[in-house]
């Protein structure tokens, strides 16, 4: 098999085939967190982890897991993994865990971790499963934040808000209320706002992508043809 | 697959079985202490909210008894009552109340009150009330839950103690009500129990189970 480039997996990861908004995979946390841009950010690091982690080890032992048992090593692995990582939160993080605390097993469920595991790092150098597990836990990242952005925006006025769970005493300062004694609009906030921002954001994606392709084509250069989600 | 083959497989499965189980245990072992540590400081810093820190000269997390009320505590199960005490004399203790009646299940309480009988405060420690609308009983949402700051049995009178709708004297919350009159009822049934049980309630300093008063 062809190993992609390096730039190839970075763009894949954070745009091309993004887990949050081109696979559409994990979609539980994606959409149960995304209150405010903190629970957003403090999830997708997290997954983040998991994902490089689970990555690497899965391409280090590649070779010696016979593909029959390869998907309950891969679940054991990345079980582990998580327990690992909710351990650590709770102990080193602990007032983020107290939040996030009940979404962080349910990444072991996030089919963006064993998609990741099946179809690139148990095919691909270790190298090569690191950068992919570190690009696609960003573009994650960055889909959660902006959803988060968006849902705390519209449903709290503020944005930033308790960002001294995650950055401590500097955290206090960092928080922006964009409207006073802002009533709040409750529906940005319920889990069906959380699909509608979704839509949005797609949506939105989806508009550049046309846009960049028309222009693609023009210059008459071969254009990248996103996956299918 | 043969034979030989299936136990080739199985034992690689126990094999990585064994090492993810061993890094956890490892992480468990090594995180525990500093956990329990986190646990400790994050209810002490929520009694701290209700008996402040220079009230009292016990050490609030091991000075606590179980007792169990269904009727007045909200649940079958144990509450922990903690005891705050200065140079020996009672000054407060906080109750693990739970209001079972909330808009989506069970809300948990810490009900602060003084020796004299009067509320040092309530605080929602958990619930699971709508998102925007109920959930301004948690203190870091609105000032609700402040308006029982000092109040008592007697103030207001007994029979007031409902939410303005029900002829009472506390202010429910916009597009709420279930929430507030649960955590209203709560609290009162809480200083009902303590006004029933307060001769034994500080005396105990073992764990012990408190007779139910008829």
């Amino acid at each position: 098999m062809n190993e992609p480039t390096y730039s190839h997996i970075l763009k894949e990861g954070l745009w091309l085939n993004n887990p949050g908004t081109v696979q559409l995979l994990g979609l539980c946390p994606l959409l149960a967190v995304t209150t405010t841009v903190i629970n957003g950010l403090g999830l997708g690091l997290a997954t983040t982890l998991t994902l490089v982690a689970s990555n690497v080890t899965i391409s280090l032992i590649r070779k010696l897991v016979r593909p029959e048992i390869r998907i309950p090593v891969f679940v054991l692995i990345i079980a582990s993994i998580v327990t690992i990582i909710e351990l650590a939160m709770n102990a080193w993080l602990h007032d983020l865990y107290l939040i996030l605390g009940i979404f962080i097993p349910l990444i072991v469920t996030n089919c963006a971790i064993i998609g990741r595991a099946e179809s690139f790092a148990s095919r691909h150098t270790v190298d090569r499963a690191l950068l992919d597990g570190l690009a696609m836990g960003i573009g994650f990242t960055l889909v959660l934040v902006a959803l988060g952005g968006m849902r705390e925006l519209i449903g709290q006025g503020t944005l930033l808000a308790q960002a001294q769970l995650m950055f401590g005493q500097f955290g206090n300062h960092l928080e922006i209320i964009f409207i006073q004694d802002y009533r709040g609009f409750l529906l940005a906030i319920l889990p069906p706002g959380a699909f509608f921002g979704l839509g949005f954001l797609i949506a939105g994606i989806n508009i550049v992508n046309a846009r960049r392709e028309r222009k693609a084509a023009l210059k008459s250069t071969p254009a990248a043809q996103p996956a299918q989600a | 697959m043969n034979y030989r083959q299936l136990v080739i497989t199985a034992i690689i499965l126990l094999l990585f079985a064994v090492i993810g189980t061993a890094l956890v245990v490892y992480t468990f072992d090594n995180t525990r202490d500093r956990i329990a540590a986190n646990e400790r400081a994050t209810l002490l810093r929520k009694l701290h909210q209700l008996i402040p820190p220079d009230a009292h000269d016990n050490i609030l997390l091991d000075d606590a008894i179980t007792v169990s009320d269904k009727s007045l505590l909200g649940t079958s199960g144990e509450v922990t009552v903690f005891r705050a005490r200065k140079a020996g004399q009672p000054v407060a203790l906080v109750i693990t109340a739970v209001a079972p009646d909330g808009y989506s299940g069970t809300i948990k309480l810490l009900v602060g009150i003084r020796a004299d009988g009067t509320l040092n405060g309530v605080r929602v420690v958990a619930h699971r009330e709508t998102p925007g609308l109920g959930d301004a009983i948690d203190e870091t949402r609105s000032d609700w839950i402040h308006q029982f700051d000092n109040k008592s049995l007697d103030k207001p009178a007994l029979d007031r103690w409902k939410v303005r709708k029900d002829g009472g004297d506390f202010d429910q919350l916009t597009g709420a009500t279930i929430t507030p009159r649960a955590i209203v009822k709560a609290v009162r049934q809480a200083l009902l129990y303590y006004r029933d049980n307060k001769d034994t309630l500080f005396v105990s300093n073992e764990t012990n189970q408190q007779d139910n008063k008829p």
